[in-house]
């Protein structure tokens, strides 16, 4: 019994992901569907910088073009950099801890289904209609006067992808507290499974505002209330307030396990342990604990006075500084060091230098009154594609470089890794460094063209033609996916054969069970300590035993199916459609019958037995 | 100690709810789901009082809330509450007969108290105070009516667990499930408080 891919059937296979609550196959459907959104995202970037290569261009029209912008940023921080990470967090964490599985593993999926179906919900709106046109942020004085049904299906999408994440969230933060293998204290555990944890509890805390303020725009479109309405009593900075209370901490939700999978590939391929490690999760904590500090910050201009302003400036300066004693650690982890500059290593080092300069005009964009300077233009563009694209998809591609062995039991073309990390990151500098001038010398965001002799020609051509190296980028990405999983090398279970952490110390791909026998912990960097003491695998905590599996189910895709069937009733509601409420019931007793089988059908799982373990050779990665 | 273990009142563990893993998982993660959801009231108790005053042409708190009916709610939800408490400690105990029939209590208590809030949104719907009428209105009914669905949803949990264990009793595997359905209880128990003080004394004080 392996999970090295048996001979199946397509049936078979699908079957087998549709039900699957294994976290490790749940992390490749993530990693997949998440990878997909992240191209439809990509491809939505070059219409937008083919719109703007060149001034009065008419390549698509200034409604498109909203519509196009608004899916962009969407579809980029929901569908794509969310879930390539909680990709990641599910298949590395539990084994960094020394777990055989999540704590929910049928939750881990429903998840999963929840913010697919969440996903596709949103993207349908292309075919159906139209799709959402009032910028990523829909602010409600713009979202509720939009045509047809574009934000209602932004509203209904999100919050299908919402609850996912959510439960999520939970279930990676319940894994850390009850699964760690013994000795796996928590000043023991990898900085990822830290950023893990730190990023669940904002996820945990954050999003419920956002459940609310969709929730309270669903009804303002759908069924006619009037909380965004000011004709009505309504207020629509409320909107404001309840999506930045989400939207802020969202950024640390994004950018904290980046910091978690850069710090530890300075640390493998430094051959060194991590500088600082207590600094660090102190580090991590209070970035955590400021992000819920300073959600204001997005609204300077808004008008809630110079006290307010003032606040929010220094509590957002604030998180400069354990941002700076991360960056410091990272140099120092570096100083010294035996370094190997593989391709997850040149993602993070070049990580740095292009976060900071993120960094850097955070703090400028921090101080409010130069704020109504920078605010709406196409600095703050800059700024903060400068942070989410070099800080997390630069993470992204690094941990899908590095993890990838472990993951999928073939190494990544190394030459190809590096093709791909130059062109994007050449690509990258490119398209959003200009962008800084652009928007100091006034060019405002969300403009569908510009005039010419403004002097912005030829800052748009350059960064429309540093869209295109990013995308030949991604696409010599795909390449190397594809030719190294048709002839690429089997991968050994310490792939990089410097592995310090757990995830390292078990077959690549690792079994389902994960650990035959759950390994003592006894220090920081566990794999480690045991290569330093001349062994080659962790010491065993306990005898040879029975396994606990948790039971496939099919029940997490039927649940988010029905809230998936039940928000086209809402959708077109407001139409006065006969059949909408019905739609709605329907999809309500599917998800409901569906929860309620969940609750009244045992589910005890089954056992993998002691006989079938021992036949079973999880060390055959080693020697390949 | 495993799941499915016939266990007896003398080898049943003092903490049935914690005394497997997976025991131990729910309650840590129903912990973890009950902080989430104290945000997402905070928010909707944020957008009520953000707006509780923007009632516009139709009725304002002063002219609808009464203390005799709101009064009535809290204490019988609040009996609710005890009830459950109750339930526990029979489950504690290993009386499945009677932490069933504390339950059924609770969802009595808890089924008049919806009861009483349907009267209640009926009779101010009579008044002209309305989800679509009014800023207030929309606040005041998400609010409180987020709660009712909670006080629904909790009904139809209980039954459900209660019914299905009818013929079998307790044993480590559901005993988790009562124990985070009472923590449900309680939690929906304190939001009410909130919402009789902020949404109905403060809404009559003005």
């Amino acid at each position: 019994m392996s999970t090295v891919a048996q001979k199946k059937g397509f049936g078979a296979t699908l079957w087998d992901y549709l039900t699957t609550v294994d976290h490790k196959k749940i992390a490749k459907l993530y990693l997949i569907a998440g990878g997909f959104f992240f191209l439809l995202g990509g491809i939505e970037a070059l219409i937008i910088r083919i719109q703007l290569a060149v001034p009065d261009n008419n390549f698509v029209t200034a409604g498109f073009f909203n519509e196009i912008i608004t899916m962009h940023g969407t579809t980029m921080i929901f569908l794509a950099a969310m879930p390539l990470l909680l990709g990641f967090m599910n298949a590395v964490m539990p084994l960094q801890i020394g777990a055989r599985d999540v704590a929910f593993p049928f939750v881990n999926a429903l998840g999963f289904w929840l913010f697919f179906f969440g996903g596709v919900f949103l993207n349908l709106s292309w075919f159906m209609g139209g799709a959402p046109d009032a910028g990523w942020t829909s602010y409600a004085s713009l979202a509720l006067h939009s045509e047809g049904h574009g934000i209602d299906f932004y509203v209904l999408g999100l919050q299908i992808s919402g609850i996912g994440t959510l439960i999520g969230g939970i279930n990676f933060l319940a894994t850390i507290i009850t699964m760690r293998a013994p000795g796996m204290t928590y000043m023991r555990m990898p900085l990822f499974t830290w950023t893990t944890f730190v990023a669940s509890a904002l996820i945990l805390f954050a999003f419920p505002p956002l459940t609310v303020g969709l929730l309270l725009m669903m009804f303002d479109r759908i069924f006619g209330t009037a909380f965004f309405v000011p004709s009505m009593g309504g207020n629509t900075i409320i909107w404001e307030h309840l999506f930045w209370i989400f939207g802020h901490p969202e950024v640390y939700i994004l950018i904290l396990p980046a910091f978690g999978i850069f710090s530890e590939i300075f640390a493998t391929f430094s051959r060194k342990r991590l500088f600082g490690y207590s600094s660090m999760v102190f580090a991590t904590v209070l970035i955590g604990f400021l992000g819920f500090m300073v959600w204001a910050h997005h609204m300077f201009t808004t008008g809630l006075g110079p006290i307010a302003n003032a606040i929010f400036a220094v509590a957002t300066m604030a998180i400069a500084v354990p941002t700076g004693i991360k960056i410091f650690n990272w140099l120092f982890t570096m100083w010294g060091g035996s370094l190997k500059f593989t391709t997850p290593m040149l993602y993070a080092a070049a990580f740095i230098p292009s976060f900071i300069m993120g960094g850097v005009t955070g703090v400028m964009l921090a101080s409010a009154p130069a704020d109504y300077q920078y605010h709406d233009s196409y600095f703050v563009v800059a700024h903060f594609h400068y942070v989410i694209v070099g800080g997390v998809v630069l993470a992204v591609f690094a941990g899908a470089h590095y993890w990838w062995p472990k993951m999928f039991g073939k190494m990544l073309n190394d030459t190809l890794g590096k093709v791909t990390f130059w062109l994007f990151l050449i690509g990258f500098h490119l398209t959003f460094f200009i962008q800084h001038f652009l928007g100091l010398m006034g060019m405002p965001r969300r403009v569908f063209t510009f005039l010419p002799n403004h002097g912005w020609e030829l800052g748009n051509l350059i960064s429309s033609i540093g869209a295109i190296f990013m995308a030949l980028g991604v696409i010599v990405l795909l390449y190397n996916v594809v030719i190294t999983s048709i002839k690429g090398e089997k991968a050994s279970a310490d792939a990089w054969g410097d592995g310090r952490t757990l995830e390292w110390a078990i077959a690549s791909p690792p079994p389902e069970y994960n650990f035959k026998q759950l390994p003592l912990i006894r220090g920081l960097d566990p794999l480690w300590v045991e290569k330093m003491q001349g062994k080659k695998e962790m010491t065993p905590a306990e005898p040879l035993g029975d396994i606990h599996m948790p039971n496939r189910s099919i029940l997490p895709f039927i649940i988010s199916l029905g809230l998936f069937i039940a928000a086209f009733g809402f959708l077109h509601h407001p139409d006065g459609a006969s059949w909408s409420v019905p739609v709605m019931i329907i999809g309500g007793i599917i998800t409901f019958g569906a929860m309620f089988l969940r609750s009244i059908i045992d589910d005890h799982g089954y056992h993998i037995h002691k006989a079938d373990l021992m036949d079973d050779d999880d060390k055959k990665g080693v020697e390949a | 100690m495993h799941a499915e273990e016939k266990l007896t009142a003398e080898t049943f563990p003092a903490e049935p709810e914690k005394a497997t893993l997976e025991g131990k998982n729910k309650f840590i993660g129903f912990w973890l789901f009950l902080g989430g959801e104290t945000v997402l009231f905070a928010s909707l108790f944020a957008t009520y009082l953000a707006l509780n005053k923007s009632n516009g042409t139709g009725p304002s708190s002063q002219d609808l809330f009464e203390i005799p009916l709101a009064f009535t709610m809290t204490m019988i939800l609040l009996t609710s509450s005890l009830t459950s408490v109750y339930a526990m400690y029979h489950m504690k105990n290993f009386n499945f007969k009677k932490m069933q029939l504390w339950l059924g209590l609770t969802v009595l208590l808890g089924a008049a108290f919806l009861g009483l809030e349907i009267y209640e949104f009926k009779h101010y719907v009579h008044l002209g105070h309305t989800i679509t009428g009014s800023a207030f209105g929309s606040a005041f009914y998400l609010l409180v009516g987020t709660h009712g669905a909670h006080v629904l949803f909790g009904l139809c949990w209980a039954l459900t667990i209660m019914i299905r264990n009818a013929n079998r009793g307790l044993d480590l595997y559901n005993a988790p499930k009562f124990y985070v359905f009472s923590l449900y209880w309680h939690f929906i128990d304190v939001v009410w408080v909130f919402i009789f003080t902020v949404v109905y004394l403060m809404g009559m004080v003005g």
